[in-house]
């Protein structure tokens, strides 16, 4: 029905005029809450010393006890040459095994602020109808984390950590951001108006190492029903990573799974929330195929290869 | 190119003003910006909100702690929760005795404006100062305006200092005379080779070098000169 989706020119609106407001926007809702509370969380302690989770994203404390800290800061620091002390180490290890479970970049657009910085860029994208955008290749990012870990190698300093505006603005979101809004205003006028979805799907070596991570974790989405599919171009317009949908989605006659395994996916289910065929859930990666019985996914783990030219 | 770029960038905002004033056991210079996760535990623990967390035009590297001892000075807490806060070992554990931390060191700046340079008592930064009588002494000294008085000179003993700020903050002037600078800035440093005679004396039990020679005294025969 081409015409009733020209009509709804909106992203979803299919979905949500089919389903209900509700499920069109679930995953993205459960998202800024998760996203809003931990950082509130966090200002809470900070103001009024309510201690349920102390410090920052970099490293913290929950109720005191239990120590989470950033794999991606640790990684720097000993690569600077500072081999941290135990409470960080034992922090960062669980915070690696939590995101080797969940999918890495779940902390991307669960977690990270800079998400919604690029998220509203995005939306505005759309609704501004900026079509013209500068190619980055995806690989960009994969070259600025080996920098942002070999620099410190070389300088014998934490360069990254000096401009990173992830830690920038989840540091001044609870701190006090000072003039830290420059960078953050930099990053959504470059996502908005030079190329689309620049910097947490290009740039970010952070969202890069998060990738890696969860390159064998276990919360996937499928896109079990792919058959369902009604090329509506919905979902590849609100994915963050589109280049990683067509070979789910397109890919049966070629015995390619309905499981995304690609370690650019953020989990962050806004595909699910705007099909309106429910091609997309979120489980396991061990779910079993109803649809596709002689799938070996496991030899597809490796398929959508970040750098690799056939799907991006 | 954009490594090249942030390296340069970067040793330029590496550097801290001198008057940002660093956490108790902060490891020395770039050692501690090294180790520092920028996660505020510190400032959060910090009982009295001395220390901050930096933001990016700071005049210290953005997310990492500091204080301006002029606002407010670091109140030495005995059991140094800050350093207990710290996940990272980048305020040095081994910190145990808040009088052995060293953030910076007071020097007393101006002394053309200092009151006590003046003959007067005003006396304020020995007094706040947490170790009266070992980290400020008063000196004292002839005062040759009048000729019958005596200056308190107030002196700070660098090897006892722990730049706490105390001093900077209770500065009666409206610029204050006292300053607290990092280590790096206001101590000087003996040349490797150079030995203090009466140290090494001490240390040997006696002088290095040998007893002079006597040596004869020779004189023509027939001289009567003595």
């Amino acid at each position: 029905m081409p015409t009733e989706r020209q009509a709804n020119s909106h992203v979803g609106a299919e979905a949500a005029a089919k389903l209900g407001w509700w499920h069109a926007h679930r995953f993205l809702v459960l998202r800024r809450i998760s996203q809003l509370s931990i950082l509130a969380l966090f200002a809470a302690s900070f103001l009024y010393g309510l201690d349920i989770l102390k410090g920052n994203l970099s490293s913290s404390t929950v109720l005191n006890t239990v120590p989470l800290s950033d794999p991606f800061v640790l990684a720097q620091l000993i690569a600077s040459g500072h081999w941290p002390a135990e409470t960080a180490l034992l922090g960062g290890a669980i915070v690696l095994l939590f995101y080797m479970l969940v999918g890495g970049r779940s902390y991307c657009s669960w977690v990270c602020p800079v998400n919604i910085v690029t998220d509203a860029a995005s939306w505005l994208r759309r609704r501004l109808g900026i079509s013209k955008t500068t190619r980055i290749s995806n690989s960009l990012r994969y070259w600025l984390l080996g920098l942002s870990l070999l620099l410190p190698v070389v300088g014998g300093l934490l360069i990254w950590e000096l401009v990173n505006p992830v830690s920038l603005l989840q540091r001044g979101l609870i701190f006090g951001l000072g003039s830290g809004w420059v960078l953050i205003a930099m990053i959504f006028l470059l996502d908005l108006l030079i190329s689309q979805r620049a910097w947490c799907s290009h740039l970010c070596p952070m969202g890069a190492f998060y990738g890696l991570i969860g390159k064998l974790s276990v919360i996937r989405v499928n896109a079990r029903h792919r058959e369902r599919c009604d090329d509506c171009m919905d979902c590849y317009k609100v994915c963050p990573e589109p280049q990683i949908l067509k070979p789910v989605l397109k890919g049966a006659a070629n015995g390619v799974s309905p499981i995304i395994f690609a370690s650019d996916c953020t989990n962050c289910s806004r595909c699910i929330d705007v099909c309106a065929e429910s091609v997309f859930e979120i489980n396991t990666r061990f779910t079993t195929e109803v649809e596709n019985k002689n799938e070996k996914p496991i030899a597809t783990i490796f398929n959508c290869h970040p750098v690799c030219p056939c799907c991006c | 190119m954009v490594g090249l770029g942030l390296t340069a960038w970067a040793s330029s905002a590496k550097r801290s003003d001198p008057q940002a004033i660093r956490p108790p056991g902060a490891l020395p210079g770039d050692d501690f910006l090294n180790a520092c996760l920028r996660c505020g535990l510190c400032v959060e623990d910090c009982p009295y909100d001395t220390l901050k967390l930096a933001t990016l035009f700071d005049p210290a590297p953005s997310g990492t702690p500091w204080f301006e001892a002029r606002k407010v000075p670091c109140e030495m807490c005995e059991d140094i929760p800050c350093v207990a806060a710290c996940p990272s070992g980048a305020l040095d554990p081994a910190l145990k005795n808040i009088d052995d931390a060293r953030m910076g060191t007071a020097v007393l700046i101006d002394e053309k404006n200092c009151l006590n340079f003046q003959g007067l008592r005003c006396d304020v930064c020995y007094r706040v100062c947490p170790l009266i009588d070992e980290a400020i002494t008063l000196e004292r000294q002839r005062n040759s305006r009048t000729g019958k008085h005596a200056l308190f000179i107030p002196t700070v003993q660098s090897d006892a200092c722990t730049g706490c700020g105390k001093c900077e903050e209770a500065c009666v002037l409206d610029e204050t005379a006292i300053k607290v600078l990092p280590l790096e800035l206001a101590s000087g440093t003996l040349g490797q080779h150079y030995r203090l005679g009466w140290e090494e004396k001490a240390r040997n039990g006696g002088s290095l070098v040998p007893e002079q020679l006597k040596l004869e005294i020779r004189r023509p025969e027939n001289s009567n000169a003595n």
